[in-house]
């Protein structure tokens, strides 16, 4: 542990990045053998740099400030709105409400989330990754379908008689379901890497359990525990349709208000100067995080999943493992259940008639095929991760790698879109976005919307792993020769392989059940399975509830497999470390 | 306690230049590949705007060419059979693209802020509460079909034809016919009557912060009891908040999950709905019916007409005004009914037979100026939230 602490790690890990910021700032601090300036390097550093920084300031900074500019900009002071925010009280109401709600849900999460996101990593059972898959279930379902099964569990009917409709304990529950996935995926992609030794080697030497947790674990997994905060917190900070659906008209966030002051009083001004204010938050949250995060960065030996986790060998392990996986089939699972059979229940006994119904063409034209939903859906998935891990990656890099300034405000500018209000970007692409080519009515527009919010997944995923690559290995692979490019290609890929996955995952995910950001952007007939979700829900009738109900558990089991499947993908050379 | 990674660890030193060059070969390969990134993804868009820029090239020549396209801005709910716009398309040469755009609010929305470069060429959606917004900002040209002369007066609340008529439907409370019978209940006439002991706890509507029919039936309050005098609008919420009215965020919520009729699974017998809705219940329902579960109450409904205009900077109003002409025939009309469950404003269409059987059209729905709507709506719901907060 001596090697790792922190202070004299700090001072070693930082002066060579100086220097190589005095060098033009053009090469990675890893020195290239002799000194030689290499032409390669550059360029790729070029990229690297450029790629992302491109694609988010013409995707998401420039339609943000055009969208701002005009806004704000008409007549009357731009500051007018401003005060109108600070002069009404439902508003400065909405504001608190907005941080509170965000910092109670994000410490709620990791607390019921950490021990599920420790056994999933270091135990190894029957069905585990078939779990790990399933608990981001929840993660895409569509707010209004989770909604109802809320309602129904915790509402005017509920079966464990406990009324909680309109109640912040029904915000707060609906935010720890959706985002436990969150804390499993992000921390438990580190916890399963974590060199098992390092607490056996603690606990040989007399430390408690508790002691070892404290001192060795939790430091190890900071960088990881940051991670998944941070991204709660933005989620729930921007939080919209469960805020609408389980709290009623008593509780609003700035992100309620943003869509309620543009849709429907038709007042821009005031809508920009919440979502600048909203920025100003997520900015200063995003500064400290990754003030945080650079300090507490501590290499590590990663080791292979299969070697850090093993079977459950004591009592008490068993009862660990057996209680962390009741507590997630009846948190996670029963919601869930709900719906699926609410799909099966149809008059004079249980069946697959709402299944049937979905397969066979119907009269009305608001009705999407099953079919074409999933294709569309699985079409724009597959885009959004493609760009999301392509970008995602290559930003990683940057930020691991580019210490100081430049990483950290890289690092902030890449998470902002998630703390972003989606109304407010979804109109900004509609001014921003006519020239040179006109992409506001492209197919092109959704998967580009939707990797916006899945990069920062990409992104959590892989700095902290990369981050905690030793530089031993960096040094080495650059001594013997190989350039930058390279070291990064055949020393940080191999072990991010796996984080990146979890973020491909993920950002799969995201575009699959994505349906809020979507909704504000002008956008060509191509209905996925969330908007065919809405369709049917959006007109009376039991047949159609069935086959909302129906079409949800598809979206289920079809986001199950998916993610399944995107781990099952990752290169096998993972294993060489 | 360093481990190497096997193939950087096991290079060997006279292998140094092999790699570098290697890697100068794979960092070029890389590059190429990464920036050929942005060049696909323009391509891609290139290819879906073909039209829009053949559409630009169209009218320079000297012959009024116009574009065999026209773009159909519209809200989520937007539904109609294919073969009607294919009818079309046969009729005149032009195919109709449509895009979605969030709900009505946010359709206007989008439309005010690309005003200067407009998406679409025809607009279709926005009805009387956002009506007097959207001529203000001055979205539409004017065109006056002469299909219009199917259209009862009622309905043209424009007197310069920027906007044109298309349907309407009317928000008013339905309820549950079997929990009124089994009580043996009298269903409630007026909206008066809510605030009795008796229908006590039985009534949810929306929020009309957050959800349009929730809007329209406060505006049919307002102009039931009117902003002045003994008993204003306000008193009557008060009222009505007393009697235990439940609020829900939006129309799916307050049908799916606290109605008791139809298909839905709450307990109460009222809720603000749609005309439309009883015919719903039977064409959507599970098992064939030959009654409708739910029935409607047409004392206090609200009548919300949507329209369609001519998107002022168009490149196609040739093809707009046929489509907008298109928009008021029968065969457009007929199809609506089913497809978005609203009444068609030509009188001539015939109407689904559910239509006719299992609702009630308003004899003398409640409507308010769209100017009325415009200047109140803001400071009603302010009033109407600290009245439902209590």
């Amino acid at each position: 542990m001596d090697d790792d602490s922190s202070g004299l790690k700090r001072g070693r890990w930082r002066r060579p990045t100086r220097a190589a910021a005095t060098n033009g700032g053009a090469s990675l601090h890893t020195p290239t053998p002799a000194g030689r300036f290499h032409p390669a390097a550059t360029v790729g550093w070029a990229v690297l740099v450029g790629t992302p920084l491109a694609f988010l300031g013409y995707f998401f900074l420039y339609p943000l400030l055009s969208i701002l500019a005009v806004s704000l900009g008409g007549e009357g002071s731009p500051l007018a709105p401003f005060l109108t925010v600070l002069s009404r009280p439902s508003l400065r109401q909405a504001a608190w409400f907005t941080i509170w709600q965000a910092t109670v849900s994000t410490v709620l999460t990791m607390v019921v989330a950490l021990p599920g996101a420790y056994v999933l990593a270091r135990y190894r059972f029957p069905g585990r990754s078939l779990v790990r898959a399933g608990v981001t279930v929840p993660f895409v379902l569509p707010t209004v379908v989770v909604g109802s099964a809320f309602l129904a569990l915790l509402g005017p009917s509920s079966p464990i008689g406990l009324d909680l409709r309109h109640s912040v304990w029904a915000i707060l529950l609906a935010h720890v379901f959706f985002n436990y996935a969150v804390v499993i995926r992000t921390v438990g992609g580190l916890w399963s890497h974590l060199d098992p030794r390092l607490e056996e080697a603690a606990r040989v030497l007399g430390a408690g359990r508790l002691r070892v947790f404290r001192e060795v674990t939790l430091p190890l997994l900071a960088p990881a525990l940051a991670a998944a905060a941070s991204i709660v917190f933005l989620f729930t900070f921007t939080s919209f349709g469960v805020i609408l659906i389980l709290g009623g008209f008593r509780y609003a966030t700035l992100e309620v208000e943003i869509w309620r002051q543009t849709t429907h009083f038709l007042n821009l001004p005031l809508a920009a100067a919440l979502a600048v204010l909203q920025l100003v938050g997520v900015v200063g949250l995003l500064t400290l995080y990754s003030r945080y995060q650079e300090r507490r960065a501590v290499q590590q030996s990663l080791r292979p999943a299969v070697e850090a986790a093993r079977r459950p060998r004591t009592r008490g392990e068993w009862t660990l493992v057996t209680g962390n996986l009741t507590f997630m089939a009846v948190f996670l699972g029963v919601p869930l259940l709900v719906l699926v059979e609410r799909s099966l229940h149809a008059v004079g006994g249980y069946g697959f008639s709402f299944y049937r119904a979905l397969f066979t063409q119907r009269s009305t034209a608001l009705f999407v095929p099953p079919v074409v939903g999933i294709r569309n859906s699985l079409i724009f998935a597959l885009a959004a991760t493609l760009i999301a891990v392509v970008v995602g990656l290559m930003a990683s890099t940057v930020i691991t790698y580019r210490k100081g300034r430049v990483g950290s405000w890289f690092d902030v500018l890449l998470m902002l879109p998630l703390g972003t209000s989606a109304v407010t970007i979804g109109f900004g692409f509609l001014v921003a976005l006519d020239r040179p080519v006109d992409l506001r009515t492209s197919p092109l527009i959704i998967p580009l919307a939707h990797s916006l919010v899945a990069i920062p997944f990409v992104v959590r995923s892989a700095v902290p792993v990369m981050r905690s690559v030793r530089r031993g290995l960096r040094d080495a692979a650059a001594m013997l020769g190989a350039a930058p490019f390279r070291v990064w290609r055949e020393v940080d890929l191999p072990l991010v392989a796996r984080a990146a996955a979890v973020g491909a995952g993920f950002a799969f995910a995201v575009s699959l059940g994505e349906f809020g950001a979507t909704a504000f952007i002008a956008r060509p007939d191509t209905p996925t399975v969330p908007v065919a979700i809405f369709r049917l829900l959006s007109q009376p009738g039991a047949g159609n509830f069935g086959q909302a109900m129906a079409l949800s558990t598809i979206l289920m089991v079809l986001t199950a497999v998916a993610v399944l499947l995107i781990e099952r993908l990752r290169p096998s050379r993972e294993a060489e470390f | 306690m360093i481990h190497l990674n096997a193939t950087t660890g096991a290079a060997p030193d006279n292998r140094a230049t092999l790699v570098r060059s290697a890697a100068f070969r794979s960092a070029v390969k890389w590059v190429a590949c990464l920036s050929l990134l942005p060049a696909l993804m323009l391509g891609l868009t290139g290819c879906g705007d073909e039209n829009t820029s053949a559409s630009t090239t169209g009218t320079s020549a000297g012959v009024t060419q116009e574009p065999t396209e026209i773009v159909l801005m519209t809200h989520d709910s937007f539904a109609v059979s294919d073969d009607v716009l294919a009818d079309f398309t046969q009729e005149t040469g032009i195919t109709v693209r449509v895009l979605t755009s969030g709900d009505a609010g946010a359709m206007l929305n989008q439309a005010i802020l690309t005003k200067d470069n407009p998406l679409a060429d025809v607009l279709y959606g926005v009805d009387n509460t956002f009506l007097s917004r959207a001529l203000e900002a001055g979205l539409f040209e004017s065109y006056a079909s002469t299909a219009l002369d199917l259209v009862p007066d009622q309905f043209e609340l424009d007197p310069e034809h920027r906007v044109t008529p298309i349907d309407y439907g009317d928000i008013c409370l339905n309820y549950d016919k079997e929990y009124f019978a089994s009580k043996g209940l009298a269903i409630p006439s007026s909206l008066a009557d809510l605030t009795k002991p008796e229908y006590r706890g039985l009534l949810v509507v929306e929020n009309p912060a957050t959800s349009s029919p929730g809007l329209a039936f406060l505006l049919a309050t307002v102009a039931t009891f009117s902003e002045e005098g003994d008993y204003t609008w306000k008193d009557f919420w008060g009222d009505l908040v007393a009697n235990d009215v439940q609020v829900a965020s939006g129309w799916e919520e307050a049908y799916y999950s606290d109605f008791s009729g139809g298909a839905g699974e709450g307990e109460r017998p009222l809720v603000v709905s749609y005309a439309s809705s009883p015919p719903a219940e039977v064409i959507f329902s599970e098992q064939p019916l030959d009654e409708a579960p739910t029935g409607v109450i047409t004392d206090g409904a609200f009548r919300q007409i949507e329209f369609a205009g001519i998107l002022a900077g168009t490149k196609a109003p040739k093809g707009a005004r046929l489509f907008l002409d298109f928009m008021l025939s029968l065969r457009f009309q007929e199809d609506m009914p089913l497809n978005m469950f609203v009444f068609p404003v030509n009188t001539d269409a015939t109407l689904p037979p559910e239509f006719i059987e299992y609702t009630k059209v308003p004899a003398e729905p409640l409507s308010l100026d769209p100017g009325v709507i415009e200047a109140g709506r803001e400071r009603w719901i302010e009033e109407w939230t600290t009245i439902a907060q209590g």
